[in-house]
């Protein structure tokens, strides 16, 4: 499948899965119940959208699954290569905002996770000449991130998440403060980069057509404390414009927004 | 039609406009500056006012150049102990602010006396530390000790606004803490730091000068403020203005260069350092 070295940390015997939440549940110390519990296998290669209103924790399970916080209770298991000492080189992140640092140019950028991982230069460099063409940023690499738009500053974003070659790729609603047509083209770039590197992808969203573009299954997320509330298989193996404004799209939106609604008016009842 | 015609019309006068403003913003204080010596001038001449109760701008001109060797050798000296006091207040400042970034028990024991340090005022300390140390390593310390205090509290303030989002990205490729320090802590706060050690330049010419006249009735220094006192002494008050008018001159330099610098190292990405246009 993925790699030829793919291995699974400590359960080799469902092996094939990226990602394996059981009973996750997240308390803030704030006493808010963020999350949970929640139980949630990614495949291999799997794209999975995450998708509810704002505030049901489906950011909060991303940045468990990525390490960023530890979950209050239950396990959280991410698949890595034999080769990867830490969980973590095999994740990629993209965040909601470009997050770039202002005093670097888009080359530094991308490079930033080879720095800190110490990689040698020139596998570096060539990582990062990888990244930047695969999300079309080649001439850009000189540029300084304010001399960009939003959209060519979220191609960054995502080229920096390349650049470690991860298995597993998180993006946190990362098109959601673009205009329509950036993110039609983002979207379409990302489902071909997805198609050529088969990377694991869940993707955060708050979009019914944006999830169902793009994704192989859509994760219905009730909210407070976000809990899974229905699961929806796109199975469509032909992605592009076409299937945008098919028939069969509209049916699978309208069943997804199905999924969403009672959640939805059951919050807004009391 | 005349209301589809209006805007074009004022968005090609815009540019125009904005630099006649500009044009108008240096020249009204220039004017304003000659209008004033000329009144000077003319209500000194017209009064007859002996110099020594209030010098003509041109009598303060002439002792300038008279003066010079005497007076530029003081404004070396003055400078010089401006620069000692100014790098030490850079190089402490930040060293303290990494330090308190490092760790937090550091800080709080020992923020409260860089506070202490700053809000007890340098006059009434200077005549201490002549007492306690020799006369140039009591101006450069009050020089230190006025200009380290903004580099120390801008530093920290800036190494304490880094990005959280960036900082989470740091977290997840598993940075060290000097790696956070050097990729990330240290570049957020350069601007901060920079904008310290601008308000840092002009404080420690303060110090210095402070330093000077508490030292000055001990008539052994030769800095600027010390030629000031010494001229008051005399009545030699031509001096005092042509002096007074070097400091001021000093001054504006140091925060010159200072701002420049700033511009210079910000100007690819700040946004304090961008042009309108973007």
């Amino acid at each position: 499948m993925a790699g030829p070295a793919a291995s699974l940390e400590s359960y080799s015997g469902t092996s094939g899965l990226a990602v394996s939440l059981r009973g996750v549940t997240k308390v803030y110390d704030s006493g808010v119940n963020a999350l949970g519990p929640l139980d949630l296998d990614v495949r291999n290669g799997e794209f999975v959208s995450l998708l509810g209103p704002s505030g049901c924790g489906k950011s909060t399970a991303l940045r468990l699954i990525a390490g960023l916080n530890a979950p209050t209770a239950g396990s959280v298991r991410v698949s890595h290569r034999a080769d990867q000492a830490r969980a973590g080189h095999s994740i990629g992140f993209v965040f909601q905002e470009p997050t770039l640092m202002p005093w670097a140019n888009v080359r530094e950028n991308v490079r930033l996770p080879l720095k800190l991982a110490r990689a040698p230069a020139a596998d570096a460099n060539a990582h990062v000449n990888d990244a930047l063409m695969q999300a079309g940023l080649s001439e850009f690499a000189e540029a300084y991130p304010r001399e960009l738009s939003g959209g060519m500053k979220m191609r960054v974003s995502l080229a920096r998440a390349l650049a470690t070659d991860p298995d597993i790729l998180l993006m946190d609603e990362p098109f959601a403060a673009l205009d329509e047509i950036t993110r039609f083209r983002l979207n379409n770039d990302l489902l071909s980069l997805w198609r050529n590197l088969r990377k694991t992808v869940i993707f955060v969203t708050h979009s019914v057509f944006e999830s169902v573009y793009l994704s192989q299954r859509v994760v219905v997320m009730t909210p407070r404390p976000g809990r899974l509330g229905a699961e929806i298989r796109i199975d469509v193996p032909e992605r592009g414009e076409e299937f945008r404004t098919s028939a069969e799209y509209a049916a699978y939106c309208r069943e997804v927004s199905h999924a969403l609604t009672p959640l939805q008016s059951g919050r807004r009842g009391s | 039609m005349t209301s589809l015609e209006t805007p074009r019309l004022s968005a090609e006068q815009a540019a125009p406009e904005s630099r006649a403003l500009r044009l108008v913003r240096i020249l009204l204080p220039i004017v304003v500056l000659a209008g004033g010596i000329a009144l000077w001038e003319l209500v000194v001449r017209l009064n007859n006012i002996p110099p020594y109760v209030l010098p003509a701008p041109v009598e303060v001109f002439r002792t300038l150049i008279a003066d010079w060797p005497v007076l530029s050798q003081s404004l070396l000296t003055t400078l010089l102990t401006t620069l000692e006091g100014f790098v030490a207040a850079a190089i402490g400042g930040v060293a303290l602010a990494l330090l308190f970034n490092q760790s937090k028990w550091l800080e709080y024991s020992l923020f409260p006396y860089a506070v202490i340090l700053q809000v007890t005022p340098v006059i009434a300390v200077a005549p201490l530390l002549l007492i306690y140390l020799p006369q140039q390593t009591a101006v450069v310390v009050c020089a230190w000790i006025v200009g380290f205090f903004p580099v120390l509290s801008n530093t920290t303030l800036g190494l304490n606004s880094v990005d959280r989002n960036l900082a989470g990205l740091f977290q997840l490729y598993g940075a060290s803490r000097m790696q956070t320090l050097r990729y990330l802590k240290l570049p957020s706060a350069l601007p901060f730091m920079l904008g310290g050690l601008r308000i840092a330049g002009g404080l420690s010419l303060i110090g210095a000068v402070v330093a000077e006249i508490a030292a000055g009735s001990a008539g052994a220094g030769s800095g600027l403020a010390y030629r000031i006192a010494e001229s008051g002494y005399r009545l030699n008050i031509p001096r005092m203005f042509a002096a007074l008018l070097l400091l001021s001159a000093a001054g504006i330099v140091i925060y010159g260069l200072l701002a420049l610098t700033s511009h210079l190292v910000l100007r690819r990405w700040h946004e304090s350092a961008l042009g309108k246009e973007n």
